[in-house]
């Protein structure tokens, strides 16, 4: 593991997220060759190496070979980290493409150094401002300030020492001297303890548990563990990069006509017009299903199965050749794995008389070994019991009865049916009007109540015919 | 300590063995096989809505599943459910610990889960009863804070962990069913693969590891990054990984040929990735970054094709609808934006 930065903890917790500084350093430094500056008077004052907004820009832009908006970002990303500090407007840490004044800031006061902004210095810089401006604290500032009398109060003596004895230092410094340090100084505690409403970039969020500066101590057993795994790794089949390249290139161009932001969607994205025509066409319960949603049905039987709609029309197909069993049981297997565990033992024996017993109404034709593997799991049965009959069965209908499927009269009849809509072409007017009347949707309760309805459905539905009461029933009726 | 010295160098000396038969397994590179791709062309999205609300910033969102819905959750301690074409708030449900680091939608649409600093995972119950939104378990067990949680339905969630351990839940008894230890440093991100047999940690050991849910253990390791790694997501076929760090890369791994394929990096890109989501079709990776910006990828040319500009503090989330429609961005400025 590497050392990320030698940065003496001093009894504050390792800090995320600075790894970029080192970067920003490194152009921080470039550009303070390349960047010319120059006199400006401020108050009276007359400040050295002040830079202008647009300069910076320009020469980021340059090195960058970026575009203006994000050299103004990039800009502004410095300005939040405290490089570079405005002297005009310091509360707001902004790079305006303008001709703005900042200034680079001290390499003392850079983020990257060894020390953290710890309270106690900012205490002392308060205290340091309450003699200077006798009393006249900003609100955030004083607020800061009570806090730390209350907080520090065992170390406030020395602490006002200190501040009294910098305040005596910096009078005696010359005065453009130290009206430049004072802004640095202001800039540095602006960027570490914003005022509200301004962003600084130090505002790293809440801090991590686990120093990686820290010298590990890996016991000897994970050694032996982590040994054990890699040998495992080693042998574990890999496939070829190029194997795997080709399906991610293959997935994207099949599914490129699908993805709303590479391909617009018919009639409308509502998004972009507020008509909700769209979601109310693609619909779980639509009797007739959109051609795009057919051919995404014909992608792989994951997608088709996925599709509510489409497993219902796979369930048409299998109907035709009474072979609906394994999709039934497919989908009493992922009820199984999801449901409560409560459920479970209940769950299990329907599924066990329904499907695996020999001579059951819908019995499922698995190999031997897996039957056998299922009907012992099932004595305990858990959650993941049918995970190798189902993972059978769900190959069997990929391998077979899915390409079936594709080529059925079932499948090609539900894409000469399914619809194509129009494309919208709405007029601006049209736009607002959309915007205003935008319905408010079919109201989740509803859809709920559709969705109960429908299991009910299905489950009587599914009641397995017993084809020996149906027998003796059809004998009797003679 | 000669034991240790002598498993230390066995442990180096298989290391490289792996790295030799990586090597030997990379035949070919995206760049080639991509060569006959048509370009992408700029891409641009922009503001569609701007979900204003919260009062802090927001830590984590989470899309529903076939729905506008989605969850967002800030340190003002509030977990909204939003209505997001409309914009109005379904559900503002207040948290005991406002240090809320995470938030996650059951994919039923019935429960959100949240946690943070507080070291538990919360669920609650959206569709109870007399229609208020009441906690409905508390999952305590980890040493240390919630950085990410994901359903796998609507009676198991994984959570993952500053402890540097992930844990698989059965929320109806609020027990661990199994604890995926294994990473050395706070495990950041999750994701679940889309056959929900898989899911993927990233953590700020600079590996992302593959585990199986039902084997309970650890199929893959994934290493290259050079820091943290703060976001992580499958590709939408489940086969690949990415992952996305604070030494502002994103990598693309191969489940099946168990390498990396592919580094997002641009030498004018310096701050760290926070979060990141892909494209419906896998090809665009979008990635919210520390400096303000959301950067889009091309993910077969490995070219940026865009960016989102318009927060004004760092986006620390992104997710795609799930019909790939929008992208919605929360920033610690508290406001979301939804991008199309």
């Amino acid at each position: 593991m590497t050392i990320r930065r030698a940065r003496p903890d001093r009894l504050q917790h390792f800090r995320p997220r600075m790894h970029c500084l080192k970067k920003l350093e490194a152009v921080v430094v470039e550009m303070q060759s390349g960047v010319k500056g120059s006199e400006q008077k401020l108050n009276v004052t007359t400040i050295p190496h002040v830079i202008t907004g647009k300069d910076v820009i320009a020469w980021i832009t340059n090195k960058m070979k970026s575009t203006t908006e994000e050299s103004e970002a990039f800009g502004t990303m410095l300005v939040a980290y405290g490089y570079i500090y405005p002297l005009q407007n310091h509360r707001k840490l902004v790079m305006c493409n303008d001709s703005s004044l900042y200034r680079f800031q001290t390499p003392y006061f850079w983020p990257t150094q060894k020390w953290v902004a710890e309270d106690s210095d900012y205490a002392i810089y308060l205290a340091k401002r309450n003699i200077r401006k006798k009393g006249l604290l900003e609100p955030y500032e004083q607020a800061h300030y009570n806090h730390l009398h209350e907080w520090l109060n065992h170390k406030w003596d020395f602490i006002v020492m200190q501040a009294t004895e910098q305040y005596k230092a910096g009078k005696e410094r010359r005065k453009p001297d130290r009206v430049v340090f004072d802004c640095q100084e202001r800039a540095y505690w602006i960027v570490n303890k914003p005022p509200r409403r301004t962003h600084s970039a130090m505002d790293s969020g809440l801090e991590l548990l686990i120093d990686p500066n820290s010298d590990e101590k890996i016991p000897f057993d994970t050694y032996r563990r982590m040994n054990l795994f890699y040998q495992q790794a080693i042998m574990s089949s890999k496939v070829k990069s190029s194997v795997s390249l080709g399906a991610l290139n293959k997935y994207v161009a099949t599914y490129k006509n699908h993805d709303p932001f590479l391909a617009p969607c018919l009639p409308s994205n509502p998004w972009l017009t507020d008509n909700d025509s769209y979601w109310t066409l693609n619909m779980r319960q639509v009797e007739v299903p959109t051609k795009m949603r057919v051919e995404r049905w014909s992608f792989s039987l994951f997608e088709l199965l996925r599709d509510l709609r489409g497993r219902d029309d796979f369930k048409v197909f299998l109907k035709k050749e009474f072979s609906g069993e394994n999709l039934a049981f497919w989908e009493a297997a992922e009820e199984l794995k999801w449901g409560t565990a409560s459920s479970m033992t209940s769950k299990a024996e329907t599924i066990f008389k329904t499907f695996l017993v020999p001579g059951a109404p819908r019995w499922i034709n698995i190999d031997g070994r897996t039957m056998g593997l299922t009907v012992k799991g099932l004595d305990h049965p858990h959650r993941y019991v049918l995970e190798a009959a189902q993972t059978h069965v769900f190959l069997l209908m990929k391998k077979d009865t899915f390409f079936r499927y594709l080529k059925s009269p079932v499948y090609k009849e539900i894409q000469k049916k399914a619809l194509n809509p129009e494309a919208h072409n709405f007029s601006p007017a049209q736009l607002e009007h959309n915007a205003q009347n935008r319905s408010p949707g079919i109201h989740p309760l509803i859809l709920w109540q559709l969705a109960e309805a429908e299991k009910a459905k299905a489950a009587a539905a599914s009641v397995p015919v017993d084809v020996k009461a149906l027998m003796s029933k059809l004998d009797r009726m003679k | 300590m000669g034991e240790m010295e002598e498993l230390r160098k066995e442990m180096e000396n298989l290391k490289d063995q792996i790295t030799a038969a990586r090597k030997t397994f990379q035949d070919s590179t995206l760049q080639e096989a991509a060569a006959g791709v048509t370009v992408v062309g700029r891409v641009q999205l922009k503001t569609r809505k701007t979900l204003r609300g919260h009062l802090a910033k927001i830590y984590a969102m989470h899309w529903g599943t076939d729905s506008t819905l989605c969850v967002s959750a800030s340190q003002d301690g509030k977990l909204i459910v939003w209505d997001t074409i409309t914009t109005n708030k379904v559900n503002a449900i207040p948290l005991k610990s406002s240090w809320v680091m995470t938030c996650a939608y059951a994919p039923s649409g019935n429960l959100v889960a949240c946690g943070g600093l507080d070291n538990m995972c919360s669920i609650y119950n959206l569709k109870g009863k007399d229609g208020n939104v009441k906690v409905m378990r508390e999952l305590a067990a980890h040493t240390g804070y919630l950085s990410c949680c994901r359903f796998l339905s609507d009676t198991e969630i994984i959570t993952s962990s500053g402890d540097c351990t992930c844990v698989l839940w059965d929320i109806e008894t609020g027990t661990q069913k199994t604890v995926f230890a294994g990473h050395q440093g706070d495990a950041m991100s999750l994701g679940v693969s889309p056959d929900f047999k898989y899911f993927i940690s990233g953590a700020c050991d600079f590996t992302a590891k593959l585990w199986d849910i039902r084997e309970a253990e650890c199929r893959q390791t994934f290493g290259g990054h050079e820091s943290d790694i703060n976001a992580i997501g499958f590709f939408p076929n489940g086969n690949a990984v990415i992952t996305g760090s604070d030494d502002a890369t994103c990598k693309l791994y191969d489940l099946r040929a168990d390498q990396e394929l592919l580094t997002y990096q641009d030498s004018s890109i310096m701050c760290g990735v926070t979060s990141l989501a892909p494209s419906k079709s896998g090809r665009l990776l979008l990635a919210g970054h520390d400096d303000f910006n959301v950067n889009i990828w091309d993910m077969l040319k490995a070219e940026r094709v865009g960016v989102l500009a318009g927060h004004d503090n760092r986006v620390s989330c992104i997710g795609v609808s799930s019909d790939g429609m929008a992208c919605c961005t929360g920033s610690w400025d508290s406001f979301l934006k939804i991008w199309n």
